[in-house]
């Protein structure tokens, strides 16, 4: 029979045998991955794979350049969307409901607490992870060539890391919650201080403007749940995924991570880096190169692959896909073994004694135990704003993608450690001791103390530590003194507010002391 | 290719107008948006009233300090009149108890006299004290939105 008489149906009858074969062509265009011609594809062909470029350097593989702490904050983050969208089918944000709807997760609900406590810990695990994710990136000082404004994104990142944990954890209107809620609004009246101190507070009362935008009233309530419950839900996870794309895209534009200058291979490297094949280019062998094999900074050279460079399918994929299931299985056995907290409901009658904040904000606390207004907004905002200039205060180039750039580095570092552990833990210690100006003089106007307090006299001690630095080093090696030592006093200050201040804010050794009430 | 162009400091009238518009474009548009920011201010407060009745004067003999737990205030009775202490902490807003010697803040151990004034921890202000009034029908008025000096009594038949 001719060919060209087969009837209609025959035709769609093979359709339907080729099905299989003509859907994967149609989803997978480029084929199976087994050239490097079609490796690359994979990867630019892929919407969800092109943000990463087809060939990936070497040293990006290297666990200990990176330990993977940006790629585990984001997968943390995506576990915690998954599992945020499950828990928002039960609850409800009335201040009425919203606790039981809480306790209907835990004891009710298909696997509800297990899905809560995954939601609970992943969205700190990223608190941990983007914090330590920083430490990284400065420490390998990956924010200079053009990487300066990113470095900003990343900060941005991180307070909305930190809003999103704190919103989340005045959800459930328990006992935490309401006075978290409490103490958060009180800490954006905060600035009530200061004009009360000038006597101007009758004219211009930001403070207390700021408490009503955020409580939607004069007290915590419904209104609050409400607003909190939209800022958890929408606004900041709206401006992460904007924020996150961009932080990401200007990464792909930047040239991929950070590397050394001059990288030697060394013997892990060759494990998991197979080498490209050199018969089966992107593009035909007769162009000496192609478009996406140029890199930043090096002019590839004919026949020969950009240095140090691997496909990254399937070299960075496997690692990316590894360190998300090791992520997934940590949470989940985590969250397994360890609950998620939920006291009392709330009650505005009776605030917890000690009222804390949650853990990631307790070094806050303890300094707002000083002052509300220099510890919930002078000195974050100036720690923010110190952080944020970094990349522009230091400008040195030459030791980018090498942790603490050279031998001094590392010297700085160790100091910086030593000496501001000692510092920030022989100040505390005075303050536990012998108190603050108004125990030795009551009658202390308020502005002298908002001026003059511990938080205050640390920060301008990392300050003055730095610039001594500064002075016969480089400004590389301020920075790295005075990045130290705000890790250090992060720490430090956070175990003090958990562990060491007990009811009352009092000082206690450990919570067996706490006296029984 | 700017600089090949000697002379372009000067603005030519369809560039200016060209600008001007396009600049009050966006002006307006920004303009629109920031007064849309004005939705975030509540015109009604959907909680209980900020004046509040506390019953007749009776109610409080003389030498007592009554605790009102859901008005946070404390009523003191004295022989000089009447008087209203707020018991927010000025501090983070937790509620302090009172104390042999006046109140104590259970959150980060701001202490006060018997008077609300601050002696001690990270209470930036005094407890505020509050406008009391009487009503027709006899019963006292605290108003927790008008702050009185300290100090302030008042004398009611």
């Amino acid at each position: 029979m001719n060919e060209r008489y087969r009837s209609g149906v025959s035709e769609f009858i093979d359709n339907i045998k080729n099905l299989q074969r003509s859907f994967l062509a149609s989803f997978l265009r480029s084929g199976k991955p087994t050239s490097d011609k079609s490796r690359a594809a994979l990867m630019f062909n892929n919407f969800f794979l092109h943000i990463q470029g087809v060939k990936t350097h070497i040293n990006t593989l290297r666990p200990t350049y990176t330990f993977g702490l940006g790629i585990i904050s984001f997968f943390l983050l995506i576990i915690v969307v998954v599992s945020g969208v499950m828990l928002m089918v039960y609850y409800n944000p009335s201040i009425e409901r919203a606790y039981n709807t809480i306790k209907d997760i835990n004891y009710v609900v298909f696997a509800g607490r297990l899905l809560r406590n995954v939601h609970k810990w992943a969205g700190e695990g990223m608190i941990i992870f983007v914090m330590l994710h920083m430490t990284r990136v400065f420490f390998t000082g990956s924010y200079a060539k053009g990487r300066e404004f990113n470095w900003i994104i990343g900060i941005i990142l991180l307070i909305l890391t930190f809003g999103l944990n704190l919103s989340g954890y005045m959800l459930p209107w328990d006992q935490l919650a309401y006075w978290a809620l409490v103490i958060v609004a009180n800490i954006i009246q905060s600035p009530k201080e200061i004009t009360d101190s000038l006597g101007i507070t009758q004219y211009f009362d930001i403070g207390g403007f700021s408490k009503q935008l955020f409580l939607g009233g004069y007290t915590a309530g419904q209104e609050s749940l409400t607003r909190v419950y939209f800022l958890h839900i929408m606004f900041f996870p709206l401006f992460l995924f904007i924020f996150l794309g961009v932080h990401f895209w200007r990464i792909r534009k930047d040239g991929g991570l950070t590397k050394p200058e001059n990288l030697e291979q060394v013997g892990g490297d060759t494990g998991y880096a197979s080498r490209p094949e050199k018969t089966g280019g992107v593009f035909p062998t007769f162009k000496t190169y192609g478009l996406m094999e140029l890199a930043r900074g090096k002019t590839p050279a004919v026949d020969k692959d950009i240095e140090n460079t691997v496909p990254s399918w399937p070299n960075l994929l496997l690692a990316e896909f590894a360190v998300f299931i090791l992520t997934l299985a940590a949470v989940i056995v985590y969250s397994f073994f360890v609950d998620a907290p939920l006291r009392e409901p709330a009650n505005p009658l009776i605030p917890e004694n000690p009222a804390k904040a949650p853990w990631y904000f307790l070094g806050l606390q303890e300094l707002l135990s000083y002052s509300a207004f220099m510890g919930g907004v002078g000195l974050p905002g100036i720690a923010l704003l110190g952080l944020a200039l970094i990349p522009y205060l230091d400008r040195e180039k030459g030791h980018v993608g090498i942790w603490f750039s050279n031998r001094q580095g590392v010297i700085e570092a160790v100091k910086a450690l030593f000496v501001g552990a000692l510092v920030n833990v022989g100040l505390l210690a005075f303050v536990v001791n012998f108190g603050w100006f108004r125990n030795w003089w009551p009658n202390i106007p308020q502005l002298l103390i908002t001026l003059v307090n511990p938080g205050n006299i640390w920060v301008g001690f990392m300050i003055a530590w730095s610039l001594w630095v500064m002075r016969k080093g480089s400004t590389r090696m301020g920075a790295i003194a005075m990045f130290t030592m705000f890790l250090v006093s992060f720490l430090i200050f956070t175990y003090m507010g958990t562990y060491l201040r007990g009811p009352n804010w009092d000082f206690f050794w450990s919570k067996s002391q706490w006296p029984v009430h | 290719m700017l600089n090949e162009v000697q002379d372009t400091t000067e603005v030519s009238r369809r560039d200016f107008l060209g600008l001007a518009s396009f600049g009050a474009a966006i002006v307006s548009a920004l303009g629109v948006f920031a007064g849309t920011l004005r939705i975030f201010k509540p015109n009604v407060y959907y909680e209980e009233s900020r004046k509040f009745k506390i019953g007749k004067p009776e109610n409080f003999p003389l030498g007592t300090v009554k605790k009102l737990d859901d008005e946070k205030v404390f009523i003191f009775s004295g022989d000089d009149g009447f008087y209203a202490i707020s018991s927010i902490c000025t501090h983070l807003g937790c509620i302090v108890y009172s104390t042999e010697t006046g109140f104590q803040c259970p959150c980060h151990g701001s202490k006060y006299n018997i008077d609300g004034k601050v002696v001690g921890g990270p209470a930036p202000r005094n407890l505020s004290w509050f406008e009391i009034s009487q009503s027709v029908d006899g019963s006292l008025i605290v108003d927790s939105a008008k702050e009185v000096p300290k100090g302030t009594k008042y004398i009611f038949a």
